[in-house]
């Protein structure tokens, strides 16, 4: 391997800072008592804390699913702090009462927390840890009649929505991990955009694990009502630490009829080093549910950080005429191992879905794709496209592909395509040959192969995607 | 074109490379100077394809011994990507595929990387796009071509061809052809011949490595070398190709 590559690969995480800032958490360990205890800090209503308790008590009935092809040591749920929050913890009026070391972090990390530096028209609900730091843009929003807060503050604002929708995509029993963020989720971010309404700039949430031996649970509840529209980006980084670190995140999408919501994620991650060491663990559930007709559920995510990955954004296709789309990069290097797809529901008649998965494999890594295209027997006309293509960097990597088809209706067309490729020192010896440089060559190759899913990525996200893959992959071969 | 006062291109002295740990090439000597066209040939193993790769400085071959210069410089202190800014093409035996990266982009990136090593203007798309239009004529290549990714669901003779695409956008001091004519039909080697001969010009030159002397009727050699157990045994004109193509390799390795 030429200096260069060797130095690239060696190139450290650059979100991988703690901030030193005074924070409160509950003790390690998860209880009836540490659920109280966190519903109480956040002075929440009774009927919330039954929502949690009645989720504990289902989660302790579940088992750990063992099916997905990644494998880690037994994760000890009584060795997490399931709540951390910065302090003092005092309500913030303004911008400029958020503590100065946090802010300083955001900027570190590109989220511009001051809104006269917004110039890029992106609404940022900033998740630290597990507290909704705070929301740009509110203001203006509430104008317009769209709520973009956090999570607390729409239950405290705006309870009758959130009893309302909170669990109706992802029951708090859906799954182990759904179950146990019902049971001690923090905050998160809550958006409703009113009917008819689309929704002027991106809204975007920016995800931060700082808290050494924390969890991160969030909660995401996007509801857009009828004829409405919005665009979402969720970012998220986490220091590097060497123990492990779970998110188990849930988000819900909930489309009326011809509403429209499209939801972007950029995930980097702390990935661990380069013998598997650290990084976070990552058992996301995200399902959306085109409840109305003509409504448009749209995934794109870019994975590209976690030691472990765990999440198959979900379309549940109700209303009938409706689309659920699935864009996605997964990329794992080292030891990551990734285990990543989608499930396509389709219910209602004359339903689409399209699913483009990528999965790029470097160093000693496992990707693999898992996807279920499902049409009941109530979706006549049902349609899906699927295209799964992986790349293999080096000749230690492994890439898997577990496509589920189950259809129930004869009127259902269903294509599915899949590729495999490599980049090996031949094509990179090409590329230097033609007096173009490794990193160059990297950046093209990958770029091309991700093309079909960055194109549905909003611009800054797609620089961002493209440089993040650079930076990730750089050395892998050589 | 022989001219015994031009400027040597390339002079290599008493190379010796190894591949895996076997030595493949035993003191190999060679000068080119511009305006010539050299042609190298000799039987599978004679350490042809070895020589070219040593030369672009693939990463599998191992220089052990001897030196090469190239226009003054010590190759072997370049980078692979280094050789190539400096001038010296190599057109692939087998022409890899890159999916997903299309024609155009990477010869845009090619062809702006060596413009900026000197010191040159970089061209947008669109003022590319003509340069690159004038190219195809050269190999008589489709303006599809281009919006296709590198290579991928091309034909044997679409890839050589594409190759001597990249030859004429890049404009080599020195271009070394590995086989090109290696599964070519009678009308795609013609094609690729007449590309390398508007391309020959009294500033550049070509070596060809070939079995075969049916390529040397098109592109005519100035000097035929041929190699043998990682040398090179014996120099002559395009007669000596036209007698080994007459009477094979085994005279020669007799008479050595």
């Amino acid at each position: 391997m030429s200096t260069a590559l060797h130095n690239l690969v060696n190139q450290p995480y650059k979100h991988g800072f703690v901030t030193d800032i005074e924070t409160e958490a509950v003790p390690k360990g998860l209880s009836e008592d540490v659920i109280r205890l966190i519903s109480k800090k956040k002075n929440e209503p009774e009927w919330l804390l039954e929502f949690r308790l009645q989720a504990y008590r289902h989660w302790l009935t579940m088992e750990e699913p063992s099916w997905a092809n990644v494998n880690y040591p037994k994760i000890d749920f009584q060795d997490i702090i399931y709540f951390a929050q910065p302090k003092p913890k005092k309500q913030l009026a303004s911008m400029d009462e958020v503590d100065p070391e946090l802010r300083r972090t955001f900027e570190k990390l590109g989220v511009p927390l001051h809104e006269q530096k917004l110039m890029t028209g992106v609404a940022v609900d900033v998740i630290f840890d597990s507290v909704s730091v705070t929301t740009t843009y509110k203001a203006k929003l509430a104008e317009i009649g769209i709520i973009f807060c956090s999570f607390s503050e729409a239950v405290r604002d705006y309870p009758d929505l959130v009893k309302q929708y909170l669990g109706s995509v992802v029951p708090s029993g859906d799954n182990f991990y759904a179950a146990l963020n019902s049971a001690v989720f923090t905050d998160g971010s809550f958006c409703f955009i009113p009917k008819g309404t689309k929704c002027p700039m991106d809204l975007s949430t920016y995800f931060r694990i700082n808290t050494e031996g924390s969890g991160q649970f969030e909660r995401t509840l996007i509801i857009a009502e009828e004829g409405s529209s919005v665009c979402y980006l969720e970012g998220c980084t986490a220091p590097q630490f060497d123990t492990n670190q779970l998110h188990a995140a849930v988000v819900e999408l909930v489309a009326l009829d011809n509403a429209d919501i499209k939801y972007s994620t950029v995930q980097n991650w702390y990935a661990g080093d380069e013998n598997g060491k650290g990084g976070i663990y990552n058992f996301v559930t995200k399902r959306g549910l085109c409840k109305g007709i003509n409504s448009k559920i749209s995934w794109t995510q870019v994975e590209t950080g976690s030691a472990i990955t765990w999440k198959y954004p979900s379309c549940v296709l109700l209303g009938d005429n409706s689309i659920g789309e699935f864009y996605s990069v997964a990329l794992t290097n080292h030891l990551q191992q990734a285990d990543t797809g989608t499930k396509m529901i389709h219910v209602g008649k004359n339903t689409r879905s399209k699913i483009i998965a990528k999965g790029i494999s470097a160093g000693r890594s496992n990707n693999s794709y898992r996807g279920l295209v499902k049409v009941g027997s109530r979706a006549a006309g049902a349609r899906n496209y699927s295209q799964c293509d992986s790349m293999l960097i080096g000749d230690r990597c492994i890439a898997n592909t577990f496509p589920t088809i189950d259809v129930q209706n004869t009127t259902a067309t269903i294509e599915h395509e899949a590729s495999t490729s490599k980049i090996g020192e031949d094509q990179m010896f090409f590329f230097a040959q033609r007096g173009i440089g490794s990193e160059e060559a990297i950046s093209m190759i990958i770029n091309g192969f991700c093309k079909d899913v960055f194109v549905h990525l909003p611009m800054e996200f797609a620089v961002e995607a493209t440089k993040l893959l650079g930076l990730k992959l750089e050395g892998s071969v050589g | 074109m022989i001219n015994k006062d031009s400027k040597v291109l390339l002079e290599v002295k008493n190379l010796r490379a190894e591949v895996g740990g076997v030595q493949i090439l035993k003191g190999v000597d060679l000068t080119i100077r511009t305006g010539e066209v050299h042609a190298i040939m000799g039987i599978n193993g004679s350490g042809k394809s070895t020589f070219s790769k040593v030369l672009a400085g693939h990463p599998d071959y191992a220089v052990t011994g001897g030196t090469a210069s190239f226009e003054g410089k010590d190759l072997f202190s370049l980078e692979p990507e280094e050789r190539a800014r400096a001038g010296l093409f190599l057109a692939f035996q087998y022409p890899v595929e890159i999916p997903g990266v299309s024609n155009s982009a990477l010869l845009r990136l090619a062809y702006n990387t060596l413009q900026s090593e000197r010191g040159l203007e970089e061209l947008d798309p669109l003022e590319f796009e003509d340069l690159v239009q004038e190219k195809l004529k050269v190999v008589e290549m489709d303006p599809s071509f281009l919006g296709r990714s590198v290579n991928e669901g091309f034909s044997g003779g679409e890839k050589k061809r594409n190759e001597i695409l990249q030859m004429a956008v890049l404009a080599p001091r020195l271009a070394i052809l590995d086989e090109t004519d290696s599964g070519l039909d009678i009308d795609a080697l013609r094609i690729v011949a007449n590309g390398v001969n508007s391309l020959l010009s009294p500033d550049n030159a070509v070596v060809m490595v070939t079995h075969y002397q049916r390529l040397l009727n098109y592109i005519v050699p100035d000097y035929v070398h041929v190699m043998d157990g990682g040398r090179i045994v014996r120099t002559g004109d395009k007669n000596l190709a036209l007698e080994l193509e007459a009477r094979g390799y085994d005279w020669l390795r007799a008479a050595a």
